[in-house]
């Protein structure tokens, strides 16, 4: 059964994680990143450690632009009351906007009126699914407007292939140059359709970012792509330098015959991303953060 | 690559030392604008109306910040640069009438902003994308915040700061543009990756 006031506190213990706090695997990238850099791209990558610090320090959202939130619930198939979550993380959110405090983002795009809680319609969204059991594990990615604006989809050919896939992930960095804050990392997916890329292109940001893809075939595309586009030279903030992407996380879906859908979602240096698994019971566990 | 810590109001000829990569730290009075801002500025101007300030010297941040209500003051509590390239159509008018001399963003601006930074007098110093705690560390006070019915984020904000940095100059007043000759190079890089692309 889930317990709705349980999802709720949770909930708003991920927004707070999430926006003040940068999961390890991001942080240590950048700091190898700033061992490696150029004198104007540490000058960058030490701005944004030490930000990462304060924020720590203080309990405050790392970056002022707290994204719009999005919700990935993994349901386990044998709990009830699964209807009750939504209307939980609706709460959360608004609770979190006011208490941590998130800068509010929600914007209706005909009036430009925007509610003042980070809700409206469509959000914030939830992406659902069924897996066996009885646990509840929710994972919050507060995302960017920045960054999200450089995302792009290429419907290409099938003939363009995997070296189109190649040349599109670069183009999307260069196009994008110094507007996502970068480094950023690179979600990527190919096959599908359109929103089936884009949807698997997003998701697969939530993975480690310094660990390899359990598939070896793709590792090794995405080691290529990532040395790829960090010899473009935008560097940090794209003030130039050597660490233009952090990661990049490749996903992919089996395809039309007449379709070769890719979508790149740019994610900024602050990766924002906390997960719970909340147990029968009434155990949660934090599995991003560590929680004292 | 040298260092310059600078007090508004900066004159026109302490801004026409400045060079690209160039460190900045400021001290003063800095206000914040994005796109509406901007808009109204403009508009008061071009109907012979005061702007609530004198911006003239002054330090102009495009920012969004989270600003709080603590014991009925005004607190910032995050307050990174937002994207510069926004304001790009509205910044040369700015600049020729407010005679503001250091811009503050991120991700730099067009050649228009350029050329009028050339004409007036005006440098474009970025702050790092992101990093809100370490600019609102810089902010000391809220002097006094207008236009509020823009919403928290397009109000215009007065800000007391000190040693506000470290801002690359990323645009300088001899039409140089760190952003323009980074993508440039990117430009020119895209054909050898390519290649290397295909045959790997």
């Amino acid at each position: 059964m889930v317990n709705q006031q349980v999802v709720e506190t949770v909930a708003v213990k991920l927004l707070q994680l999430a926006v003040t706090k940068l999961p390890s695997d991001t942080k240590k990238l950048l700091q190898k990143a700033y061992e490696n850099e150029t004198p104007v791209g540490k000058s960058q990558l030490k701005a944004i450690l030490d930000n990462i610090e304060l924020a720590e320090k203080t309990a405050a959202p790392m970056c002022q632009d707290t994204g719009i939130i999005i919700f990935y619930i993994k349901a386990g198939s044998e709990l009830s009351g699964l209807d009750k979550i939504e209307s939980a993380l609706r709460k959360a959110t608004i609770r979190a906007t006011k208490e941590i405090p998130l800068r509010p983002n929600a914007v209706d795009p005909f009036t430009h009126e925007n509610m003042g809680n980070n809700t409206g319609r469509f959000v914030p969204f939830i992406n659902w699914e069924i897996v066996p059991g009885n646990e509840l594990e929710i994972t919050v990615l507060p995302k960017g407007g920045g960054s999200e604006n450089v995302s792009a989809l290429g419907m290409l050919t099938p003939s363009d292939g995997v070296v189109g896939l190649k040349k599109f992930v670069v183009d999307t960095v260069i196009n994008a140059g110094a507007k996502p804050c970068p480094p950023t990392i690179l979600g990527v997916a190919v096959g599908g359709g359109a929103d089936i890329a884009i949807k698997l292109a997003k998701k697969a940001l939530l993975r480690p970012i310094n660990e390899p893809n359990s598939d070896p075939k793709l590792a090794k595309i995405e080691q290529e792509l990532l040395q790829a586009v960090n010899s473009t030279g935008i560097g940090p903030m794209g003030l130039g330098g050597k660490t233009t992407v952090l990661g990049v996380k490749l996903d992919y879906a089996h395809r039309h015959p007449a379709s070769y859908p890719v979508a790149v979602v740019v994610q900024c240096w602050a990766a924002r991303k906390a997960t719970a698994k909340i147990y029968p019971n009434g155990k949660v566990e934090y599995l991003t953060h560590e929680v004292t | 690559m040298a260092v310059y810590h600078l007090k508004t109001p900066i004159s026109e000829e302490q801004v026409r030392k400045l060079k690209v990569n160039d460190t900045l730290y400021v001290t003063g009075t800095m206000v914040t604008a994005r796109d509406e801002a901007h808009k109204r500025a403009l508009d008061l101007h071009n109907n012979n109306k005061q702007l609530p300030i004198n911006l003239e010297g002054l330090a102009l941040f495009h920012c969004g910040p989270i600003v709080k209500k603590v014991n009925n003051k005004w607190t910032v509590v995050a307050a990174g640069p937002t994207t510069s390239f926004r304001m790009e159509p509205l910044q040369a008018d700015f600049l020729k009438n407010f005679k503001v001399r250091l811009v503050i963003g991120k991700g730099g601006m067009g050649q228009k902003t350029v050329d009028a930074m050339q004409k007036c007098g005006a440098v474009y110093g970025a702050f790092t994308g992101g990093a809100a705690i370490l600019a609102a560390k810089a902010i000391k006070q809220v002097k006094n915040v207008e236009w509020l019915d823009l919403g928290m984020p397009e109000a215009l904000w007065i800000l007391q700061i000190e040693d506000f940095g470290p801002l690359t100059v990323a645009i300088d007043t001899y039409g140089n543009n760190i952003f323009e000759d980074v993508q440039n190079k990117a430009e020119i890089k895209r054909r050898t990756i390519y290649k290397k692309l295909s045959t790997t």
